[in-house]
């Protein structure tokens, strides 16, 4: 069956703005210095933050870039991510709690039930296009939600699961400042995992889909299909980010299932340029380093500004903070080579 | 057999506020093409207006039923004006992600003035106490409720088949390109009806205040099942979205009564059906399927 198409709008306006800069067309060295200063910034974080935030950073560094897999690069905005970020982190917690596992391979489970879960929302999700995909993925997550909710024996409800170990052979990672360098190798690899797909043959039909679904059909693409794996692997990169998130925080509560948490994941996107990668990484930077900074002064409305710097870029910045800087850069780099 | 037709009678009121919300997002909808998702913020805003002025200025009830529908489709309308008219000609989802921020916003400033407790607000005496149906006797208030929701719609369809504006909405909700087409300025018609879909949420958030909790949330999780009944009624379409929005409230209803050995069923029946008609008829129950482009 052949998808159908909601709106003309949705057909003929990619989600993303044009001439956005998807594929890295900036030269060789300057890729390789920026990825050498984000291996020192990745190393020195902890030393500049708190511990404790800086493994948020990580985790929400997932989550935005799982979310951009699918919003960047195939034109599809999940409004309902918290569903494998959650469901990943009950089950890593639950994993830890009652097997005792090392804590890699309670993530591990968690990301694989997200994956696992991510196959029938992705496979009915992916039937419609644009916004409706956005309310659709938006109504499984809050039906997960409710599950979480109910299904109080296993996930003990609004008390949620207390006491996630961080067990690891034995070693004593309870300081946070060690937890952070514990966990960094497991987010680049998912880092790394997600610039693989993006540059591959995969990632540039997905992108193919999003500028034009019509023509990557004629052209004899499976459109649903590949729709629906960019979507699971969506699903466990970001179940990847909520597992360690649980472990990090040794504490799972319902809100990490929340549909403000969904929507959080796409203003961290958003703010840093979709279609980005990298953009993805610094939005988690700045919105949880700017969310702890209001909590810490005392601020209780934090929604006020995250809703108003969402109101802000969605007026005035559409790239995001990466996509315009890059952008910048790059019309820089053309004008001086001419 | 009570206890069946008593159930129906609560989905059924459920349902008209499904309906009344699905209602104002299905014209918003046809006319910008924008996702309001503040439309459960408004509604919070009429049952919390409605209570502010109970309590700070003592105006009653009936009054609020006018003031606060007029007062939030004024503010929607400048809302319009301001923001939403800005991306008309992006992507819809800019739109959402828009009025997801306004969400977040118009919640936390109620937030923060009142607190997240819930607010009472007395039901009006003349419609306290019940009506006795002979088998039954069900809360006067709820009856108010279902008639006059079922007014409001069938007098918006009356509106939308009869008058010359209702008539443009109409077309240019099912069949836009061809509308304009025809010489219709429909851009005329943007601002009002945004306007009116805004009212429609406000009345149902008066209508709300004496029945359910008033407090900033209260608009947050019904918006999202208000959106699984768009789905499945076919958000192109603005019957769809009221016979899926009561129909919607006797299945969750007879669901709850039913099914409460298995309150996660119960729970999450609304998106169930979803996933049964998205599996079946993808556009929704009463949507069309346009041609692949």
């Amino acid at each position: 069956m052949t998808s159908t198409v909601d709106t003309k709008a949705d057909a003929s306006r990619p989600a993303v703005p044009s001439g956005l800069v998807t594929v890295a067309r900036a030269p060789g060295w300057v890729r390789y210095a920026l990825l050498a200063v984000a291996l020192v910034v990745a190393l020195w974080l902890p030393n500049g933050l708190y511990p404790a935030v800086a493994v948020d950073i990580l985790c929400w560094a997932l989550f935005a870039v799982a979310v951009d897999l699918l919003l960047g690069f195939t034109g599809l905005m999940s409004f309902g991510h918290a569903a494998f970020w959650g469901a990943s982190a009950y089950v890593t917690g639950l994993v830890a709690i009652h097997a005792g596992l090392p804590f890699p391979v309670a993530v591990l489970a968690g990301a694989l039930a997200a994956a696992v879960l991510a196959v029938p929302i992705g496979y009915l999700a992916v039937k419609r296009t644009g916004i409706y995909f956005a309310m659709v993925t938006l109504a499984f997550a809050q039906m997960v939600y409710y599950v979480a909710n109910e299904w109080r024996s296993v996930t003990q409800g609004e008390n949620g699961l207390q006491g996630v170990p961080r067990e690891l052979f034995g070693l004593d990672l309870s300081d946070d400042y060690y937890f952070y360098y514990a966990i960094l190798p497991i987010v680049l690899l998912g880092l790394a995992g997600a610039w693989r797909v993006v540059h591959s043959p995969f990632g540039r039909v997905l992108v193919g889909i999003r500028d034009n679904p019509a023509r990557a059909r004629a052209l004899g693409y499976p459109v649903h299909r590949y729709k629906l794996t960019v979507f699971v692997l969506s699903g466990f990169i970001a179940g990847l980010g909520g597992g360690l998130f649980a472990v990090g925080h040794r504490f799972v509560s319902l809100e990490v299932l929340h549909w403000t948490t969904s929507g959080k994941a796409v203003i961290v996107v958003v703010l840093g340029g979709i279609g980005t990668l990298w953009g993805g990484v610094l939005g988690a930077g700045i919105v949880v380093r700017l969310e702890d900074w209001l909590s810490f002064s005392g601020f209780e409305a934090i929604g006020l500004v995250t809703g108003g710097i969402f109101v802000l870029v969605v007026l005035l910045f559409r790239r995001g903070i990466w996509g315009t800087a890059s952008a910048l850069a790059l019309r820089w780099w053309t004008s001086r080579r001419k | 057999m009570t206890g069946f037709l008593q159930n129906a009678f609560n989905g059924l009121v459920s349902g008209a506020f499904y309906a009344l919300l699905a209602l104002g997002l299905a014209v918003i909808f046809g006319m910008l093409r924008v996702v309001n998702f503040a439309h459960g913020a408004f509604y919070m805003l009429g049952a919390f207006g409605a209570y502010v002025l109970l309590s700070e200025a003592g105006v009653p009830f009936w009054a609020a039923l006018v003031i606060m529908p007029l007062g939030l489709a004024l503010l929607g309308m400048a809302l319009e004006r301001a923001f939403i008219h800005r991306l008309t000609r992006l992507d819809p989802l800019y739109n959402f992600l828009l009025t997801f921020g306004l969400t977040l916003i118009l919640q936390d400033l109620v937030k923060l003035r009142y607190g997240v407790q819930s607010s009472p607000y007395e039901t009006p005496s003349a419609l306290s106490g019940s009506v006795d149906f002979g088998l039954f006797d069900f809360p006067t208030y709820r009856v108010f409720i279902l008639g006059f929701a079922v007014a409001v719609c069938v007098g918006v369809w009356w509106a939308l088949t009869r008058t010359r504006v209702g008539m443009v909405v109409r077309a240019s909700t099912e069949r836009p390109e061809l509308t304009r087409a025809f010489g219709i300025n429909v851009g005329r018609w943007v601002t009002p009806v945004f306007g009116f879909g805004i009212g429609l949420a406000g009345l149902a958030g008066v209508l709300a205040a004496p029945m359910r909790a008033v407090n900033p949330l209260m608009g947050a999780d019904l918006i999202i099942v208000v959106f699984a009944v768009v789905v499945i009624g076919g958000l192109g379409s603005i019957f769809g979205s009221v016979a899926a929005g009561f129909g919607i409230g006797l299945v969750q209803a007879w669901g709850e009564a039913y099914l409460s050995a298995f309150p996660i069923v119960s729970q999450t029946i609304v998106f169930i059906v979803m996933a049964a008609v998205l599996l079946w008829r993808p556009a929704g129950l009463f949507g069309r399927e346009e041609a692949p482009a």
